[in-house]
């Protein structure tokens, strides 16, 4: 399979629900945290190292084929944030959906049949790779640019910020998301134990305090 | 010289400690309960030991059917040591069936300098109760954090509960103190709660503050999470979720 | 993969006429148009003139959460259960047309939680004249335009006024005090969209959204009468 169905699966247009989320940008905005460039970058940085490292270790679990009845209890036991587990299962189900449109196959299918709620984002990101051909490093990658790229966009949308330097904070973690997705890669092929469970006090704690929000532009 | 210490304690449910071995500066003693039908046991003191290239571990069993109370004299300071290794300190709980498991320990303080590993594997059964508090302090007052990795797992019926992962100070990977992690806040914590009873009636999600939320797990249990500027306005929150959350 | 029992079908993948159980689905009609045109109060009113006859049900995709569905359940057009909220991120467009995957999702619950029905309105939030809707979502649109947004949009085109099944150029009550002239908004939409429909309304009164509720049932009776999907 191509190199290119990874940029498919990457690009920002691929409609799976994404552009809704803001990855705790929303809250940390509202909280002061984000105020600019440098608050974005820190944010991210972060993220990151936290949930990212763990989202992109699961991705890359799934797509190396490991059960995916226990990647998802393993991302339950990874996801304390009520509103967070029902964020990610509700975007599993969106990226079920398009993924299934775009690489049909008895894979997805089957993952789609044995979660009718839907699995988590991140287990239908390795299913969704593996379905489009690609590997567990690249299933790692796109977890982990999605978790520096969703709160850039977010932040351009709810700041105003410039594009140009929302964009240059992205190239300038690009080594880091390098990095995550190798370390998540590599600890998914230990198998399912070996897993990163990297976590964020306030992206936990900010995940509840947002769904409680009357009026929100963002859906997390 | 660096230490290899493991202590050991079992409770029974007839209110006896089969096992209560003290190893090195690890010394649980026998103290006494506060509520009828509970078993306590104290760390004393040497709990302030992990420096740099210690591994001291606590294995704790409570049997079936015992009720077990463990807490600590003093709080546990890390402090760097000698040999520029990180210190490890690892706990091992097991509860069994119907049996219960308060682990109230004082704060965690990650001394500047000190480098510390601290890992909870906590092994329940399905009908055991468990509540675990973690207080984690970066800094003693007015100094710079030390380096602190700390991972707790838990499993119930032998499928996971709870994974989570911390990582803070010099020695973490980058952005621990940017808006997602602790955005500042020296002081964080968490409180578990793991009862049957929550299968039937789950606690509901809600904001504790501006610093804290009380969540409900994709199991029977309760956590609540919190940061804080400081080890005192984190004790507020996670204490007055315990007497909400807990008989204790 | 541990999930090797074949080839199933959970869910449509895309804008499939039926349901997996093989049942024909609700018929979705989108309504779009620039801010303050009057979308909800359209969509209120076409659920007070429809829902003694029809099964119907509402999703909205507000700029800010909720709004537009809080606006219909104060309402109390339909019950709360008939109204779902899709966010948005900030951009209304992208939920309707580029990414359509929350909507999607939307019109499914609504007919697995309070189906059968027959209808489900889907109304974008408040945009500007280039927004419509991706025809994986609904099956037809309606773009509301109203008087006091000034008579020469209907000149002005854009794919909403251009291309949607049916315009409505709402609040001609309003005309004389804007300054508005009907009958060249009239002209100038025929211009632009050929054989397609055009609907005058004042919400005014309860009557006003006659010719849309008209256009809707015809639009059913078409889609009613298209043959049963096999499953």
């Amino acid at each position: 399979m191509t190199r290119s169905a990874l940029l498919v699966l990457a690009d920002g247009r691929f409609p799976a629900g994404g552009h809704a989320h803001s990855g705790g940008a929303e809250a940390a905005v509202k909280a002061g945290r984000i105020r600019d460039a440098a608050g974005l970058e820190a944010f991210c940085l972060g993220r990151l190292h936290t949930t990212g490292l763990t989202a992109a270790g699961l991705a890359a679990a799934a797509a190396l084929g490991h059960d995916p009845y226990e990647l998802d209890a393993a991302a339950d036991a990874r996801t304390p944030s009520p509103a967070l587990r029902a964020a990610s299962r509700r975007l599993g189900r969106q990226l079920m959906r398009a993924a299934r449109a775009t690489w049909p196959g008895p894979g997805l299918d089957a993952l789609a049949a044995a979660f009718p709620r839907g699995a988590h984002q991140p287990v239908v990101l390795g299913a969704t790779a593996r379905a489009a051909g690609r590997g567990p490093e690249d299933a790692a990658h796109c977890a982990a640019y999605e978790t520096a790229g969703g709160p850039a966009t977010a932040t351009v949308r709810l700041l105003g910020l410039d594009p140009y330097q929302a964009t240059a904070v992205l190239a300038r973690l690009a080594p880091v998301m390098d990095e995550v997705a190798a370390r998540a890669t590599a600890a998914a092929r230990e198998g399912v134990d070996a897993l990163p469970a990297a976590s964020a006090p306030l992206l936990d704690i900010t995940a509840e305090q947002h769904a409680a929000w009357p009026v929100r532009l963002f859906a997390s | 010289m660096s230490l290899r210490a493991t202590a050991r304690i079992a409770a029974a449910a007839d209110g006896s400690l089969p096992v209560l071995e003290s190893d090195g500066p690890l010394a649980p003693r026998r103290t006494r309960a506060a509520a009828p039908g509970w078993t306590r046991v104290t760390v004393v003191g040497a709990m302030s030991a992990p420096l740099g290239g210690d591994r001291l571990a606590i294995e704790t069993e409570v049997r079936d059917g015992a009720r077990l109370r463990v807490d600590s004299a003093a709080a546990t300071l890390a402090l760097p040591g000698r040999v520029p290794h990180p210190a490890a300190y690892e706990l091992r709980l097991r509860v069994g069936a119907y049996a219960a498991l308060h682990w109230l320990p004082e704060q965690l303080v990650s001394a500047h300098g000190s480098d510390l590993r601290v890992r909870t594997d906590v092994d329940l059964d399905a009908t055991a109760r468990l509540v675990l508090r973690e207080e984690q302090v970066l800094g003693r007052h007015g100094e710079p954090p030390g380096t602190l990795f700390s991972r707790l797992t838990v499993r119930r019926a032998g499928r996971p509960l709870l994974d989570q992962e911390l990582a803070y100070g010099p020695g973490a990977p980058g952005g621990w103190d940017g808006g997602a992690v602790l955005a500042g806040h020296r002081a964080t914590g968490q409180l578990l709660v793991v009862d049957p009873a929550f299968e039937e009636e789950p606690v509901a999600a809600r904001p504790l503050g501006e610093h804290g939320a009380l969540t409900p797990l994709a199991g029977p249990a309760a956590l609540v999470t919190a940061v804080a500027p400081d080890a005192l306005a984190l004790s507020r929150i996670l204490d007055a979720a315990l007497t909400e959350l807990a008989d204790v | 993969m541990h999930l090797d029992h074949g080839h199933t079908h959970h869910g449509s993948v895309s804008a499939d006429a039926h349901r997996p159980d093989g049942t024909r689905r609700a018929l979705r009609i989108g309504l779009g148009g620039p801010v303050g045109s009057g979308k909800t109060a359209t969509v209120a009113a076409l659920c007070r003139h429809l829902r003694d006859t029809l099964s119907l049900a509402v999703v909205t995709n507000d700029i800010y959460t909720r709004e537009d569905a809080e606006f219909l359940l104060r309402e109390a057009v339909l019950p709360p259960e008939r109204i779902q909220a899709v966010e948005t991120g900030a951009c209304p467009h992208t939920a309707i047309r580029d990414d359509i995957s929350a909507n999607l999702e939307a019109v499914e619950e609504l007919e697995d939680t309070v189906g059968p029905l027959d209808l489900i309105l889907v109304e974008s939030g408040g945009d500007n004249l280039t927004a419509t809707f991706s025809r994986g979502l609904v099956d037809a649109q309606i773009f509301v335009i109203d008087v006091a947004g000034g008579d020469d949009i209907p000149r002005k085109g854009g794919p909403g006024v251009t291309t949607a099944d049916l315009l409505v150029v709402n609040k001609t009550d309003l005309a004389p005090y804007v300054g508005s002239d009907l009958g060249r908004m009239a002209r100038d939409a025929a211009e632009q969209r050929g054989d397609l429909p055009v609907a005058f309304t004042s919400l005014r009164s309860a009557e006003g959204v006659g010719p849309v509720a008209d256009w809707v049932r015809e639009r059913l009776a078409a889609w009613t009468a298209l043959p049963a999907p096999t499953a």
